[in-house]
């Protein structure tokens, strides 16, 4: 820039003698030339720094999320002792329903010994409590919801799949090592030894892992078990909410402010505001969501209908300047002609102006949207962030049930002590950048359908 | 147009369910981000085996969770606050001014707190003493109060290593904190005798404050984040030593290398018996008045401290809770719903 400025022509009156040929460059064209051509090199490096950074991003969210795609899963058969599962052995699942996960577990462990014991695996140093360790958490509760939807089975043997324990498939996935395992309490070489047997027998087996998209969030103690399903669908209820309300209201509004309105000072007054709530700190809107939704309108806490209303205060703005500069881009010449041939000045706006505005509008709206998607802190207030496992019900009274949202699900997860929640979060990231591409993608595409040109 | 219609029809839709919105059915719960991790196996255990509803739990800190706790009560008020320390007197006065005045206080356990390194790292084996000298602002040198200037941890105590002095110690807003200022820092200061030497000259109040405050010129560092970021401080820089919960070391071994205190390590054992010093109570408080509206809030509270889940067999101790050895006088606290004076 400074090239450009300081290089009027009374600077140099000497550098541009009247040579007169136009194939020898003079001095003063050299520079303009050098000075293109050094702004072109800034700005390919501009960009070619924010393609370093972006790839760099992607590849590490990428590195460290793939693994959450894939989960190991160990089958066995499991014999289920009815006497332990049905003390009153009646088979009456209410009475049943009295057995804790924690007597699953047990019947789980033999179930395992005995495994093991069959294979007769040599494993040295492996000890008694190495082979329970084996399995989450999660499967004497797979193993109680089994049993207590078909009590019949109790008595019988029967094939599972279970997950297996987070370390363990760390191990396959590669962040867990031997020399990590022989400081960390919570497992030990022998039990990846005995993991690889197991594997090299066919038993354990490492597959993709649709539960991830499908499983609410799990405690510290079953990451593996840990998914983003919860997370998914109040992301998706909120954006429901935002859409049905921030888009008929925003494009209202922008209607009445740019075709209708007198310009005066009161709408002068208005046009700042709404600019000005466009850069307000997202936080703000859920202290206010709080105030009002929450503790006046009594609505309930950790619920997506207020996530959704708070998400649609701060989309507005978004949304009504995109329609606004839509608007504005249709040529006045449609509106003249259209009012020439006698249609009001509604039929005018809905008949010409807005369907040409459209793709202008969906473009604003959608942007709009993604970014009320990736937004956790106006969240945080209206207790959204939170540990959720429940599955809301179906809208609209599911808008009222618990949930979570993704981005706070990320925000969660980087918290947890236990190491393999790392490889969730960034899998839940991975499917928020799925979701935000997504978006993106819809978006360009209802702008070329749309498109018209004149 | 069609737009618009849509638009009255989801908003007058919601109006008319926000309307008949019934009272919840699931129990929420929010505060101390030390509490969260026991809190969330209990619920997810209590909604496999019941018929109840999964808890909702919220972190965000013992202060927030309390302030939350003691806003009312209602259905949009939280039925359970966790705690990482006791409810202070301003607290249960705001709660009764609020008309929360039913409080049933539980102490499901203990929890330690450790000092832990780089795994690779030198060991440690520290006394209260030596973390105060380390990190105090000021502290007492041959009967003189000096400045604290020292740099490595072997010129505070020469039995330690030869390494530089960085401690990432828990921020203000977290109930850690108070521990590790009554349970290491004023405990170090009356043991160097520094103490003493501060009382000599000022008054006792102030003596306190002299005690406790650190050091600022970068070698004690505040961390407000949770333990995960004082692991990846540490792990970005392998000389610093961090104030972790004894669950989050035992969740981190392969990484973490603890110091013992006093010679003792900590451990659920050695923080039960007692040997090891630095422990605090971990507490829920439950609102009286929302018993029986909420559905599953007392056996929430019953199945949270029964033997099979806060006992020392239970999943709580396997994740690194001291069990109390008062159980069963708390279990009774719960059954019969004795709420605080």
């Amino acid at each position: 820039m400074t090239d450009l400025s300081s290089n009027p022509v009374k600077a140099v009156p000497s550098a541009r003698p009247n040579s007169g040929s136009l194939y020898q460059r003079d001095t003063r064209t050299r520079r303009r030339n050098a000075a293109e051509k050094r702004f072109r090199a800034y700005g390919l490096t501009a960009i070619l720094i924010a393609v370093l950074a972006l790839a760099f991003l992607v590849t590490t969210i990428i590195r460290d999320g793939s693994g959450a795609f894939r989960q190991t899963y160990l089958s066995i058969p499991v014999a289920l002792d009815a006497e332990i599962l049905d003390p009153q052995g009646n088979r009456d699942p209410a009475q049943m329903a009295s057995v804790l996960t924690l007597s699953y577990g047990q019947v789980l462990d033999r179930a395992l010994d005995r495994a093991v014991a069959d294979l007769n695996l040599q494993i040295p140093g492996l000890q008694d409590g190495d082979v329970d360790g084996l399995v989450s958490r999660d499967a004497s509760a797979q193993l109680r919801r089994m049993v207590l939807d078909n009590p019949e089975l109790v008595g019988q043997t029967v094939d599972v799949n279970v997950l297996v324990n987070g370390r363990i498939d760390g191990y396959f996935k590669g962040r867990v090592t031997m020399q990590s395992a022989e400081r960390d309490s919570n497992v030990s070489p022998q039990q990846l030894l005995l993991a690889e047997a197991l594997r090299d027998e066919g038993l354990l087996v490492t597959r993709f892992n649709r539960e991830f998209l499908t499983n609410a969030d799990a405690s510290d103690q079953r990451p593996e078990a840990a998914g983003v399903g919860v997370a998914m669908l109040g992301s998706l209820y909120m954006m429901l909410v935002v859409l049905f309300l921030a888009v008929p209201i925003g494009v209202a509004a922008s209607i009445y402010l740019e075709e209708f309105a007198p310009k005066n000072r009161i709408t002068d007054i208005i046009e700042v505001n709404i600019s000005n709530l466009a850069a307000v700190p997202s936080i703000v809107f859920g202290i206010l969501g709080l105030a009002v939704f929450i503790n006046f309108v009594g609505l309930p806490q950790s619920a997506p209908i207020v996530g959704g209303l708070v998400l649609t205060l701060m989309t507005l703005p978004t949304i009504i300047i995109a329609t606004r500069a839509a608007l504005k881009s249709v040529p006045p010449s449609i509106r003249d002609a259209a009012l020439g041939v006698g249609a009001s000045k509604m039929q005018t706006v809905f008949h010409h102006v807005l369907p040409l505005a459209m793709p202008g509008i969906l473009t604003g709206t959608i942007i709009g949207l993604a970014q009320a998607l990736g937004e956790t802190a106006p969240l945080l207030l209206i207790g959204m962030v939170a540990f959720v496992r429940e599955f809301p019900a179906a809208p609209p009274e599911g808008l009222f049930d618990p949930a979570s949202a993704l981005p706070v699900q990320v925000y969660n997860w980087t918290q947890r002590s236990d190491p393999a929640f790392v490889e969730r979060a960034s899998g839940a990231i991975i499917v928020l950048l799925v979701f935000l591409l997504c978006m993106n993608l819809l978006a360009i595409y209802l702008r070329r359908k749309f498109e018209r040109r004149w | 147009m069609k737009f618009l219609g849509l638009g009255a029809t989801a908003l007058s839709v919601i109006a008319l369910t926000a309307t008949a919105a019934s009272a919840r059915d699931q129990v929420q719960v929010a505060g101390s981000s030390t509490v969260l991790p026991y809190s969330t196996i209990v619920a997810e255990l209590f909604g496999e085996n019941t018929d109840f509803a999964t808890p909702v739990i919220e972190s965000g800190g013992s202060s927030t969770g309390l302030r939350r706790f003691c806003e009312g009560v209602g259905p949009n008020t939280i039925d359970i606050a966790n705690s990482s320390r006791a409810m202070r007197e301003t607290e249960v006065a705001e709660c009764a001014a609020n008309g929360v005045t039913d409080i049933i206080e539980v102490r499901f356990g203990y929890d330690g707190i450790v000092f832990a390194s780089a795994a690779d790292g030198n060991e440690f084996a520290l006394t209260p003493a030596d973390v105060f000298n380390a990190l105090a602002a000021r502290r007492v040198v041959d009967g003189a109060v000096v400045d604290n200037t020292a740099t490595n941890w072997a010129e505070v105590n020469p039995d330690l290593p030869d390494q530089e002095i960085l401690v990432f110690v828990p921020g203000t807003r977290h109930g850690t904190r108070e521990v590790f200022e009554e349970k290491v820092i004023i405990q170090g200061c009356a043991d160097s005798g520094a103490k003493e030497v501060f009382e000599a000259e000022l008054s006792e109040e102030d003596a306190k404050e002299a005690c406790v405050r650190l050091r600022t010129d970068g070698r004690s560092i505040d961390i407000d984040g949770d333990y995960t970021e004082t692991l990846a401080r540490i792990g970005s820089s392998p000389n610093g030593i961090g104030v972790f919960g004894l669950s989050f070391y035992e969740n981190n071994t392969d990484t973490l290398r603890v110091a013992t205190i006093n010679g003792v390590v900590p451990s659920t054992e050695t923080i039960s018996s007692g040997e090891y010093p630095v422990s605090r109570p971990l507490f829920f408080y439950v609102k009286k008045a929302h018993i029986g509206v909420i559905p599953g809030l007392k056996e929430f509270a019953e199945f949270f401290v029964s033997d099979a889940i806060a006992g020392p067999n239970g999943p709580l101790a396997a994740y690194g809770l001291v069990s109390d050895p008062e159980l069963a006088s708390v279990q009774q606290t719960v059954a019969d719903e004795v709420t605080m004076q």
